[in-house]
């Protein structure tokens, strides 16, 4: 529940905090794979001290509605992620390959179903 | 049960619904105190989950056991308007929730309890019980599998988390004798192969027990006295007041719908 | 989440700033790893820190009668109605993370006082059926800020804001059929049900904020996608859905000037006290102390048990972290 009282004025009031403070439990990305023959899909983070306690937290805060059948959890530390700024050398090459697509194919109207 | 014939189990198969029905609910209870105040934000959800669990299984054998006795009282009835002495869970659940290692104690004796319980009573020729054992049981487990984390975590922890898990087990440990107390209910529903004899469930929970405790660097305490009476409606005191606060806004409207 | 590194804060670059403006325009969703204005960043943790933190104090108010609920299946839905409160603001304080704050800190600014959570919560529940008034009024104004919060410019808050809104549809619901049930049921139910509904009309209207023209901010929240709809605009949406909801109640909800303006279409509703809302929210409620003092004595005491994990992590997790995968999972 909220209200979005007051939009904050622009500033830093709750910018990154002072260093000097001691660790936390360390952050967990959840992936939840939804059901059998499905891939597993991020479903968000929570907070564990180890990865037995951050499985078990995954399945009480991610699967309450019956929500998956498998969960992994990974150290939000242990993902590598692509730049924004790779952005064109990543993915441009892939934009140019429409023959990848199925939808680039005509086929012969006799073929109905393919 | 058919109208007009009565069966000659009723009255036990009643009371050892009640039993694990009152188990259920008032442990359940007792979790639903933790509801923001966990220590952490993932067990506040942890602990209501198991609360949910619990209060489920309540509610299946509450109705259940008002059904047997058909005198028209429904699960609410039984919940709401019976007073201490007609309560028949035992002591162990009812035990205040104390400091978070209190609650872990109490889980784990009781979800050992309730999963080896709920393992046979699969088997049981009543198809109901059969069924309430066959849900709890997967919830069971998944009890004592979180009850097991906390124990060891606590106890090999911290040496504060180590004296406080200890200090919790010493505690709560005389309340598990009556864990196995078998009376003519259980024992002559045992004997149709409806319920489960608790008395033969002792000796693999101390095994379970005791390998719990010794991965978690704990002692297996020692007691002089050990509690019992929770079956026959005579209860520790501070069981009245939770009974006080469950029960007084229901009372207070008699015939009231909610 | 785990994209969480940036340019530096203050680090200028023209072509990313520019890049920034045409995604917005084009109503692009902007993401962990993309540069954005330092006040946007700010803006951002603030309401998602404040949006979690209403969640997480949230809860306390209705736990408050889940010991107490009249009936087993009234307790279940609210159990697990607080439930979903303490999984919402998990998920929204996911969502502040990806901005480079970590949540530890964001609490500690809940239990220092330096950051808000909603108002609303610093009324006190004082009857079985505040629980229903706070579903229907409470949880409904919310919905009505929540719902366009889902096509909210910041892609983390944005998706932590569709799964709250597709579990939140339970909760207005449950606390319209536990007041219908109450209107309906004795004289004194009935009377209960209706002290709630007065006692939490006027607190659910100050939901939404001050009125636009005392919202000097909401312009730029507005320009960047944050903000969809005005203070007023939402409010004026709440009480037109409201009020019909009421007469179905049988409940009249506070306000003799409350009428149907047959030109526009909509309600028009008396005046708002704005010097109980600025009390309140500077800790005048009646709650205010209350609230936080629960928050932290429940951080206090919970603090020999994240430490006891953490130990027991430190001793073992370092093996387990050794094992060589033998398979792959995917």
């Amino acid at each position: 529940m909220n209200e979005i009282v007051e939009p904050p004025p622009p500033q830093k009031l709750a910018g990154p905090p002072p260093p000097q403070r001691l660790a936390g439990p360390p952050l967990w990305e959840v992936f939840i794979r939804g059901r059998r023959g499905l891939s597993h899909v991020h479903a968000g983070s929570l907070h564990a001290p180890d990865a037995e306690m951050a499985l078990r937290n995954a399945r009480d805060v991610y699967t309450r509605r019956g929500e998956g059948v498998s969960i992994w959890v990974v150290p939000s530390v242990a993902i590598c992620a692509s730049s924004p700024d790779e952005k064109d050398p990543f993915f441009a090459p892939a934009a140019d390959k429409v023959y990848r697509h199925p939808t680039f194919y005509t086929l012969p109207e006799e073929v109905r179903q393919m | 049960m058919s109208e007009g014939t009565v069966d000659p189990m009723a009255p036990a198969l009643f009371s050892y619904a009640l039993r694990l029905g009152d188990d259920a609910l008032i442990l359940s209870q007792r979790l639903s105190e933790w509801a923001s105040r966990a220590p952490e934000i993932e067990e506040d959800i942890a602990l209501t989950n198991i609360a949910l669990d619990l209060l489920g299984q309540a509610r299946a054998l509450l109705d259940y056991a008002a059904v047997i006795e058909g005198h028209q009282r429904d699960e609410d009835d039984l919940a709401y308007l019976r007073t201490e002495r007609d309560f028949c869970n035992v002591h162990l659940v009812e035990q205040e929730n104390g400091d978070f290692a209190h609650t872990i104690a109490r889980q784990l004796f009781f979800s050992t309890y309730q999963l080896f319980l709920y393992e046979e009573l699969i088997s049981s020729t009543d198809e109901l019980l059969a069924g309430v054992a066959a849900k709890g049981v997967k919830e069971a487990a998944y009890h004592h599998d979180h009850a097991l984390q906390w124990t060891v975590r606590l106890g090999d922890g911290t040496e504060d988390s180590r004296r406080r898990m200890q200090a919790a087990v010493d505690r709560l440990w005389p309340f598990t004798a009556e864990l196995f107390d078998a009376d003519e209910v259980e024992k002559e529903l045992a004997v149709h192969g409806i319920a489960v004899d608790p008395s033969n469930l002792r000796a693999r929970w101390e095994r379970a027990i005791h390998d719990a405790l010794a991965s978690a660097t704990l002692t297996v305490p020692s007691t002089l006295w050990t509690s019992h009476g929770g079956r026959r409606g005579v209860h520790t005191e501070c069981f009245g007041y939770l009974l006080a606060e469950m029960q007084y806004l229901h009372r207070l409207h008699p015939g009231a719908s909610w | 989440m785990a994209e969480r590194d940036h340019l530096e804060p203050g680090e200028q670059s023209p072509a990313l700033a520019r890049r920034f403006d045409e995604m917005l325009a084009e109503d692009d969703r902007i993401e962990p790893r993309d540069w954005m204005p330092d006040a946007y960043r700010a803006t951002l943790i603030r309401q998602i820190a404040q949006h979690a933190h209403s969640e997480i104090i949230g809860m306390q108010p209705e736990a408050n009668w889940i010991t107490r609920a009249p009936s087993l299946r009234r307790k279940a839905i609210l159990m697990a109605k607080v439930q979903d409160e303490a999984g919402h603001g998990l998920y929204l304080y996911g969502a502040a993370e990806t901005l480079g704050v970590d949540r530890r800190d964001l609490l500690e600014l809940l239990n220092t006082r330096k950051q808000r959570y909603s108002s609303i919560f610093n009324y006190p529940t004082t009857s079985w059926a505040d629980v229903g008034a706070i579903g229907w009024l409470v949880d409904g104004a919310a919905i009505t800020n929540q719902v366009p919060l889902c096509r909210c410019s910041y892609g983390p808050y944005a998706r932590a804001m569709v799964r709250i809104c597709k579990e939140e549809s339970f909760h207005q619901r449950q606390g319209f059929d536990l007041l219908l049930t109450l209107s309906k049921g004795t004289a004194e139910q009935h009377a209960m049900a209706q002290d709630a509904v007065n006692r939490w009309w006027w607190p659910s209207l100050m939901m939404f904020g001050p009125p636009d023209d005392q919202s000097p901010n909401s312009a730029q929240s507005m320009a960047w996608g944050i903000k969809r709809f005005s203070n007023d605009e939402l409010r004026q949406k709440f009480v037109d859905m409201t009020v019909p909801q009421a007469d179905v109640l049988g409940l009249s909800l506070p306000d003799p000037e409350l009428t149907l303006d047959g030109q526009t279409g909509h309600y028009r509703f008396g005046p708002i006290d704005w010097d109980e809302f600025a009390r309140v929210l500077k800790g005048g409620g009646p709650c205010n102390e209350q609230r936080i003092a629960h928050r932290v004595k429940a951080h206090d005491e919970g603090e020999w048990v994240r430490q006891a994990a953490a130990a027991h992590a430190a001793k073992h997790a370092p093996v387990r972290a050794l094992k060589p995968a033998t398979e792959a999972v995917a």
